[in-house]
């Protein structure tokens, strides 16, 4: 079984991460950049965190023979803060011709306040001048429904291509409002505040695979990049087939990355 | 002794994740299709399922909700 891990902050966590998922069959994983657990003072901060998701984790990951992507942008959270966004994004064209550099992400809402919007809305309208892929998290917990609908109701404003975008972090509310849409919805396996793994293979049995990725968002809080294969288990064990869970762990991350011609990996199709 | 809103803060997120697992299951239940003829048709374990989670929403005198449910979930003494 081949997987690709399409959120993961390698930066966060040991080697020992891609040594195991090396052997557990990942490919690739792509990198968001994302909140470090504290309040970033200097743009310079973030550009030299860029640097080191574009440059040095690659290295990492190719010492297990794992492909390393990444997004770069101003997370939802420290958004918050506007004349520190404006300051990182405009850095962020030069970040778009990297080698590894696949888009802007992760962008979006956090607890869905104004100065979040603003950026956001920025963002959105860099994404599509520069014709970026987009990753856009929805905010946790009581506030994914409304982040959910404003995100939604940004995109159809801004007309952005529902087939580059790609809105994460889905959940049982949310998800059908964002297929409908036509974008691409991520199911994040991290338990405690997304989704499980049972749960994720139930709306994979719901939805079908079109325009569904699975991820496991593993970070420095409580979370494990083996949530993916713990899903594609429960999923085989309802009696999928192999092809199936290919389409949904390799395959279905493989397309929508694939947008990006420098993300080179194929979709797999096994000899029947 | 920990206070009871240190109580919500610390299990709030395990609660709603274990709630939501519960929630699921049962959905996954309810769209499964019927067992096939000849096997059991209404299963005791939904029942015993439906009947603790009436446990867990009507609390009695005291906090022994963890008990009458393992109760419940017992096989006779005798």
């Amino acid at each position: 079984m081949y997987y690709i891990q399409p959120h993961y902050h390698g930066i966060s966590r040991t080697t020992d991460d891609y040594e195991r998922m090396a052997q557990a069959g990942v490919v690739a994983v792509a990198e968001p950049s994302f909140w470090a657990g504290f309040d970033r003072h200097h743009p310079e901060t973030f550009l030299d965190y860029f640097r080191q998701i574009s440059e040095f984790e690659p290295t990492r990951a190719a010492a297990y023979g794992i492909r390393h992507f990444c997004w770069v942008a101003v997370n939802p959270k420290e958004s918050e803060n506007v004349a520190l966004s404006r300051a990182v994004m405009a850095a962020l064209p030069g970040f778009f011709a990297k080698p590894t550099v696949l888009g802007i992400g992760e962008i979006g809402l956090n607890k869905n306040t104004p100065h979040e919007l603003t950026i956001f809305r920025e963002q959105m309208e860099m994404a599509i001048q520069h014709r970026q892929l987009v990753l856009i998290h929805t905010p946790h917990l009581g506030d994914k429904r409304k982040g959910t609908q404003l995100t939604l109701d940004l995109l159809r404003e801004l007309r952005a291509d529902p087939e580059r975008v790609w809105i994460d972090h889905v959940e049982e509310h949310t998800i059908q409002s964002v297929l409908d849409a036509g974008y691409w919805a991520g199911m994040t396996l991290y338990p405690q505040t997304k989704m499980s793994p049972c749960r994720a293979a139930d709306m994979l049995e719901l939805y079908g695979h079109r325009h569904l990725l699975v991820n496991s968002s593993a970070d420095w809080g409580a979370s494990s990049p083996f949530t993916l294969q713990q899903c594609a288990m429960e999923y085989q064990q309802r009696g999928h087939s192999q092809q199936e869970l290919l389409e949904v762990f390799h395959n279905n991350p493989a397309r929508f990355l694939g947008q990006n011609p420098k993300f080179d990996i194929r979709p797999i199709r096994l000899a029947s | 002794m920990t206070d009871k809103n240190a109580v919500m803060e610390r299990y709030y997120l395990d609660c709603r994740c274990m709630l939501l697992e519960l929630a699921a299951t049962l959905d996954r239940h309810d769209r499964a299709p019927a067992p096939s003829e000849g096997a059991q048709a209404a299963d005791a374990r939904l029942l015993l399922l439906q009947r603790s989670i009436e446990i867990l929403a009507h609390p009695s005198a005291r906090p022994d909700r963890t008990a009458r449910i393992l109760e419940l979930l017992s096989r006779p003494v005798s």
